[in-house]
Order: C-alpha cells, then structure tokens, then sequence
C-alpha cells in the first residue's frame, strides 16, 4: 500500500478491515427469461484486491456488478460479502450488508435535482447519520480528490460527461464502502475525458485498500490497475491470471480472440 | 341587441362576488386534485392487489362517469344518508376529486419517466425507500409534470360553472341571477366570458413562470 498522506480516505479504517476473502458467490445462476447468463457461478475476491472482468458484451460480467449491488436477485446460489449473508437475507440484513458495498455506473446517475454538494452528502446524512457539516466536509475533500472543488453548488446537467462521473465516485467513496464496483464507467464518455476519469480511479486505486471490481473495455487501465483479470465467455470464468499474463500469453483461445478484437 | 354600461355598472357588485367564488373553486380544487392524485398515483404503485384493484375500481369510475352526475350525487344523495356540507364545500370537494383521476395519470406518467438509473443510484447509495421518492423520483417527476397539470387547472376553471347546478353562486350563477332579475343578459354573460379569459390567461403566465423556476 503506498504511503501517501493527501488522499483524504481512510487507509486505516476505525474497525480493521477484513483480510482474506471478501466477496464470494455460489452456485449463481442468473437467468433472463430463457437465456442464462449465469450457470451455477463460483467466483470470489479477496480484500483489497483490484479485479478487472472482460469478456464479450452478454458474457455476465455486468450481471455479477449487479447482483452484488443487489439491483437484481439471483434464480439460485448464494451471495457472502466480508462473511455475510446478501443473498439470500432478509431485507433488514440485506440494507446492512449493502452498506458495504458502492456502485458506479455507466450513464452516472447523479440526482438532477440536487447539486454536487447534496449529490455526495445526501446518503451519508440519511443512511450513515452523519452530521450536515461533516458530511459536507468529507464531500468537499473528495472533490478535491476528484478535481471538481469549483463545481460544487452546480447542477448535473451544468458538468461535462467526465465531471458528472468524478461527481459519482466521489458519492460512493463518501458512504465508505469496502467494494467499488464500476461498470464501465468510461464507456459513455466522450474520448477526451476518459484519461481524467481514470486518473482518478487510478488514484484511488494506489492510495487506498478498497476493493475494485471492475468491468471495463479499457484494456490498458485494467492492466495498470488490475491484481487480477478474469476472462468471461458465457457466464463462465474461462481464464483468469495477472494482467501481464492475460494480456500477454492468454492461453485459451476465446481470450485471444477476444483480445485480438479490443485491443 | 343594445349595450348598456349601466347594467354593468350594476352587475360588477355581483360579478366580484361571483369571481371570488369562482377563484375559490379553482385554486382549492385544484389543490385537492394535485395531493388526491399523487396519493391516487402512490397507491396504485403499491404491489399488493388488494389495493391497486380497489383505487383503480374507484378511479377509474369517478374519470368515467360525468362531473355533474357526481355533483347531483354528493349534493342530493349523501345528505340522504346524514352527510351534509354546504354547496361550495360539496362543490370543491366533487370537482377536486374529479380532476384527482386526471392528475393521477399525469403524475403516473411523470414518475415512470424518470429513469431507471436514479432507482437504481438510490439502491447503491442504500437510501431507504421513503426518502428515494421524496428526495429523489418525485422532486423530479413533479417538475416533468407541472405544464400538465396546468393545462388541467384551466380545464377545471372551464367546469367550474358546473357548480352552479348545486346551488352555488360562481361567476355564471350570478351573471344568471342579475339576468333573470333584470332582463339584461348580453352585459353579465360577456363580462364573465371576459373574466374567464382573463383568468385562463393569467393562470397559465403563473404555470409558466413556476415552470421556468423548476427547470435549472
């Protein structure tokens, strides 16, 4: 872990993070209609750990974002994040369990009608309780990190692509999570303002010990990133390595075809 | 067909009457209908049968049956069963729950528009359902909705004659009365006509501006 001292997280948390295993998924099956995305998936990830999912559009990797953020519910198998139960739970264990978890999305979903400001705070305030000025404090130091400070009384719709989607990482770093899921957070963006979306994350990534689970068609930032890289093809983990080693010998075929067409 | 500023010199005592009342229907109508209707809306959300089914039974029979008819009832046939309120209460009441169907399906509309991807967010941040709706969808799927629901307030002021039939004394029942005690009919009836311009008018300059203040 790097030793830098401006990033305004906790790189000691006030009840020690877990080691080891933090994510696990059993048996998944996910199916839309007819079609099954997931067929009886095992998958996990330990803490702090940074791993990137590729693989063909509909290969699921999406769906995995999703089940952990509960946004959908598995057809079978079970879901443990940091030794609890998310799936199946009851709903008052799943609101805790989720606490653990943040989510940044494709399209960003920032709140249109609130500005930057509540954007970040209003979670904190309402789930975690904070106080109004601290949760304004700790907001306005992840603007800082994410390079907004000026933009913090504006709207949404007064930022660019790449501004909204900081705005967005900084609101789910604000709920402290230990995951940040990101589902590919650069793919709506115009090409100019992808570099400063990952720079930040990049950032995020050296100066903190939050888990990534990341989907992402920018092969060159999961390989910066990225501890690991799983290979999706039909809901299944084909391959999984380091990056050097994904991107330089793949050695399932699917993986090189796939490589061949992204890179 | 002579025309005659006396008569209305004579009318305007009863036309500021007949305005104030008209005015009273129109904005505490209109207030019923916005609160009916987004209840109306919520309710139908609910994923239990044993509600939508009834609000959609009862709605659906109140859009589909006339004002007048439900004024006739509520003014004649609650009284029967020891319900009684004055004309105008009566009168307010039927009009704001008439329009509360129409402005259900405004506001249904307004809360499926918004995206998908705010849900979502608000799942992600683990903001609990309450505040969801009240912090995030519906401040956003009212401000969709106002021009809609502006377009329903002059409708409303358009029916609001229809009270009238239950006794009360609005701008057309009054300009009938003076009317039918003085014969005079042309000098009332273009003076309300010109009222309910003038009120339509200046109604939607007030939607308008609400409108612009939402929109950021």
């Amino acid at each position: 872990m790097s030793t830098d001292t401006h990033a305004p997280f906790d790189k000691k948390p006030e009840s020690p993070r877990s080691t080891g295993e933090l994510i696990r998924l059993e048996q998944v099956t996910k199916r839309f209609g007819n079609h099954t995305v997931l067929d009886h998936l095992d998958f996990s990830v330990d803490a702090g750990k940074h791993v990137t999912l590729i693989g063909p559009s509909g290969s699921g990797k999406t769906t995995i974002l999703r089940l952990l953020m509960t946004l959908l519910k598995p057809d079978e198998g079970t879901i443990t994040v940091d030794g609890e139960r998310l799936f199946p739970a009851p709903e008052k264990q799943v609101r805790e369990v989720r606490k653990k978890i943040g989510m940044v999305f494709q399209q960003f979903n920032l709140f249109p009608n609130m500005t930057v400001l509540r954007n970040i705070t209003e979670a904190p305030v309402t789930v975690l309780g904070l106080s109004k000025d601290a949760a304004e404090e700790r907001a306005r130091e992840l603007l800082e990190m994410v390079g907004l400070t000026d933009h913090v009384d504006k709207h949404p719709a007064q930022l660019s692509g790449g501004q909204q989607q900081r705005v967005a990482i900084a609101r789910a770093l604000a709920m402290r999570p230990q995951v940040l899921l990101l589902d590919e957070v650069t793919s709506a963006l115009d090409p100019e303002l992808v570099a400063g979306v990952l720079d930040v994350l990049r950032d995020i990534a050296r100066s903190t010990d939050i888990t990534m689970l990341c989907v992402t068609h920018e092969m060159n930032f999961a390989r910066d990133i990225s501890d690991q890289v799983l290979m999706f093809d039909s809901g299944r983990v084909i391959e999984a390595g380091p990056p050097e080693k994904i991107f330089s010998e793949p050695e399932h075929d699917r993986t090189r075809e796939f490589l061949s067409a992204v890179l | 067909m002579k025309w005659d500023w006396s008569a209305v010199a004579d009318f305007m005592p009863h036309f500021w009457d007949g305005l104030l009342v008209t005015l009273q229907i129109l904005v505490l109508g209109s207030l019923i209908s916005f609160a009916l209707g987004l209840v109306w809306a919520l309710l139908m959300r609910v994923p239990t049968r044993w509600v939508t089914w009834p609000v959609g039974a009862v709605t659906e029979f109140v859009r589909n049956t006339p004002l007048l008819v439900q004024l006739f009832f509520l003014f004649y046939v609650l009284p029967e069963w020891g319900i009684t309120f004055s004309a105008l209460t009566t009168g307010v009441f039927a009009i704001g729950l008439h329009y509360s169907t129409y402005t259900m399906q405004v506001y249904r509309a307004g809360i499926e528009a918004v995206p998908v991807g705010q849900w979502e967010a608000a799942t992600a941040l683990n903001l609990p359902l309450r505040r969801t709706w009240t912090a995030v969808i519906l401040p956003q799927a009212v401000r969709r909705v106002v021009p809609a629901l502006g377009n329903y307030v002059i409708s409303m002021l358009k029916d609001t004659p229809m009270l009238m039939a239950v006794t009360v004394l609005e701008m057309l029942g009054e300009a009938r009365l003076f009317a039918q005690q003085n014969f005079q009919f042309t000098e009332p009836l273009t003076v309300i006509g010109f009222a309910f311009i003038v009120i339509s008018y200046l109604a939607s300059l007030a939607l308008r501006a609400l409108e612009r203040r939402l929109v950021h």
